[in-house]
């Protein structure tokens, strides 16, 4: 049976300040769904939140994969338990090399009873696959042997959460702009290495601004966010319409949160400029 | 079983000294130099330290008179030693309580006119050799109480000397250690490289019990000729009830280099004076410092990198984890000659700190009198990012998990900068184990 990830009329603030206003969104194993919206809309949050990043606060919803409630889970244990966030701007470890670094996540992950200090899987047959994987990306393996994230280039960084997606083999993997900031061959190669790993057995939320992911990755549903909440649910052609419209006729559509997100806009804009 | 020592408090007195020079058959230029010592000691004895370098260590709860000069070998007593049984060395020499009780060296390396072995019994047989090095120019008695304490009292220590152009490819091994409650130690460490000589001699201190309580009064001089090459590692390991006290000090002559590596994972109060000069033109130097100081231990070390010729190049990096109530000290120097032009000194402390009531001070400093040099210093605190620990813990690690292996990684950049493998995989399982993971 595969896996349903249930998020529930999701609230969550932020500093005390409201950003999510009611998510709710079902992603079953097997399933891509494309998370589209403007600038602010809150998919980042959303993201972030799915993963237990302390910052944000739930305070109201629920969050659950097959029933099992996540909402007071740290993210060491939603990792465990199959959820994975490809970072949109990936975090660097100095001097912690991503071999040591994957096959602490791998051993972790596969094996979510394991404690501190218990064994890893063992270095043969880790560093066969971890080189099987790099190839099929058109990784250098070199790459394992340096510090994660330390020096790389956007490119880089984005392949290297790639790679530890096709490591990790979630259940359910959210995608926060894995395409942005890349040029067009980049691009190219994060979204060939996605639709490599994607089948039946990994649920993907794509936020995305581009189209070239999604063409890749096709979406059976696409999610369209707008202050905070999901306004629209289509296919794969509501993507495509948005990347060439843009956002004006979602907003003529909804017209409420089209003027809270403008009421946003301007309390960060006087908030910036004090 | 570890005999104790009787429980009299010993003064480091006239009479003390006397009754430990009549245990001592020694050439009469030693017990002059001897002699000379204590009669500094006495007088240092009365002048406030340096407050430069000693007024953030904290010496009230210190006892001198609590530890005492042990006589008998202690050699029964077995050590968790980190670097020993790791790799075949060319030579072995172990101090229990100041007294030598193994010393190997390869007969091959014997032959062609090394000597390793212990202080006492080599002054004896090769005086001549050791006399124009031994506390004369490295580590100078008169340099402030520590010193010259040392400098009377000293009981032996790990003496190399490697004559002109002999390489030694194998690493040798040097083990401190202190075994009986209340023992001091007065190890001396000689390294003499002649020129175009050499070696890699790793050293380290050890407790036999993490409870007896104990004295390290020592020194270190490392003596090199021109173009010599010596890599030198002390990993003090010593339990948390040990005061260490000593005075370290290279001297690296033309186009000699010097690779020196200090590990500080134990005592409870340790302050390390330690000096380079770069005596010689086109001498090099790089230090490297791995320090995790936990519970209420005090880890302090006052640096110097000396640049006495020209085109010298010194290069230190320490990094130091403080973590419970545990404090750590950093006070570097760059001190540049007027005619050490086209001097390159660079020295770096980064600190981690893992607790609200730990404590770091760092300190760099810069004595530039030569005009046309690059000098350049640096020090960071910080404690472990958020943004990193999220990241990890959303790869599967736990928190303290995410916590230590970042840790490591701090560390790592020193542990690149160390060649020998075992002393790379030593510090880090030593690491490991002060973090509370990995077996014994």
């Amino acid at each position: 049976m595969s896996s349903l990830l249930k998020i529930t009329d999701l609230h969550v603030s932020v500093d005390e300040k409201p950003i999510l206003k009611g998510v709710s969104l079902e992603i079953r194993q097997g399933e891509i769904h494309a998370l589209m919206g403007p600038n602010g809309s809150g998919k980042s949050t959303l993201a972030y939140t799915l993963v237990g990043h302390p910052k944000y606060e739930v305070t109201g919803g629920t969050i659950e994969v097959d029933g099992a409630l996540l909402n007071d889970l740290d993210p060491c244990q939603r990792a465990r338990l199959g959820l994975f966030l490809a970072f949109q701007y990936p975090v660097t470890i100095p001097g912690v090399k991503v071999a040591d670094f994957l096959r602490h996540a791998v051993t972790n992950v596969r094996n979510p009873a394991r404690k501190e200090g218990e064994g890893l899987i063992p270095m043969r047959d880790f560093r066969k696959e971890l080189k099987d994987r790099m190839d099929e990306l058109g990784m250098d393996i070199e790459f394992a042997r340096r510090y994660l994230n330390e020096g790389f280039s956007g490119g880089e960084k984005k392949r290297m959460e790639i790679l530890q997606l096709a490591m990790l083999q979630p259940k359910f993997a959210i995608l926060d702009e894995t395409d942005s900031g890349l040029d067009s061959d980049a691009v190219r190669v994060v979204s060939e290495g996605l639709r490599k790993l994607a089948g039946p057995q990994m649920g993907a939320l794509i936020i995305t601004h581009h189209e070239r992911l999604l063409e890749y990755n096709v979406p059976q549903f696409t999610h369209v966010m707008l202050a905070g909440k999901i306004v629209e649910t289509g296919d794969a052609s509501l993507a495509h319409e948005l990347h060439n419209h843009g956002y004006a006729t979602i907003r003529l559509r909804h017209p409420a949160e089209a003027a809270e997100e403008q009421e946003r806009q301007k309390v960060a804009v006087a908030g910036a400029a004090n | 079983m570890l005999t104790a020592i009787s429980s009299r408090t010993v003064a480091y007195d006239a009479e003390t000294f006397e009754s430990f020079l009549a245990t001592r058959q020694e050439p009469a230029w030693v017990t002059d130099q001897r002699r000379q010592a204590f009669e500094v000691y006495r007088e240092l004895l009365a002048t406030e330290l340096d407050p430069e370098e000693w007024k953030r260590v904290d010496t009230r709860a210190f006892r001198p008179e609590k530890f005492a000069i042990g006589t008998a070998s202690q050699s029964a007593a077995s050590f968790g030693t980190l670097l020993a049984d790791r790799a075949e060395f060319g030579g072995i020499v172990s101090h229990v309580d100041g007294v030598c009780s193994v010393s190997k060296l390869d007969p091959d390396l014997a032959s062609q006119g090394v000597l390793f072995g212990n202080l006492s019994d080599l002054l004896r047989d090769h005086g001549e050799i050791l006399r124009p090095h031994l506390l004369t120019r490295g580590v100078k008695s008169d340099t402030d109480r520590f010193s010259a304490w040392h400098a009377a009292f000293w009981t032996g220590g790990t003496v190399l000397y490697v004559p002109r152009n002999v390489e030694i490819a194998k690493p040798l091994y040097s083990l401190i250690g202190l075994a009986a409650e209340g023992a001091a130690d007065f190890s001396h460490t000689l390294v003499i490289l002649e020129e175009g000589a050499q070696a890699t001699l790793l050293e380290e201190t050890s407790s036999a019990s993490a409870t007896a309580s104990g004295m390290h009064i020592g020194a270190v001089e490392l003596l090199q000729g021109s173009r010599s090459n010596l890599q030198y590692v002390q990993l003090q390991n010593w339990n948390n009830k040990v005061w260490h006290f000593a005075h370290q000090a290279g001297r690296v002559e033309a186009d000699a280099s010097l690779r020196w590596s200090v590990a500080g994972l134990g005592a409870r109060l340790a302050h390390i004076h330690q000096d380079v000069y770069l005596d010689g033109k086109g001498a090099t130097a790089q230090v490297n410092g791995v320090t995790f100081a936990t519970d209420k231990q005090l880890i302090s070390y006052y640096t110097q990198q000396t640049h006495n010729a020209p085109n010298t190049q010194s290069d230190l990096l320490y990094k130091d984890v403080v973590r419970d109530h545990a404090r750590c000290v950093w006070r570097g120097m760059i001190k540049v000659a007027k005619d050490a032009q086209k001097t390159d000194g660079y020295q770096r402390n980064d600190s981690l700190l893992l607790s609200e009531t730990c404590r770091v001070d760092a300190i760099p400093g810069l004595e530039i009198e030569a005009d046309d040099v690059r000098c350049t210093h640096g020090a960071t605190c910080g404690r472990v990012d958020e943004e990193q620990l999220f990241y990890c813990m959303c790869r599967g690690l736990t928190r303290s998990e995410a916590m230590h292996i970042i840790v490591e990684g701090f560390f790592q950049r020193v542990y690149d900068r160390i060649p020998v493998e075992i002393v790379r995989e030593t510090l880090g399982q030593a690491v490991e184990r002060k973090l509370g993971i990995g077996g014994e």
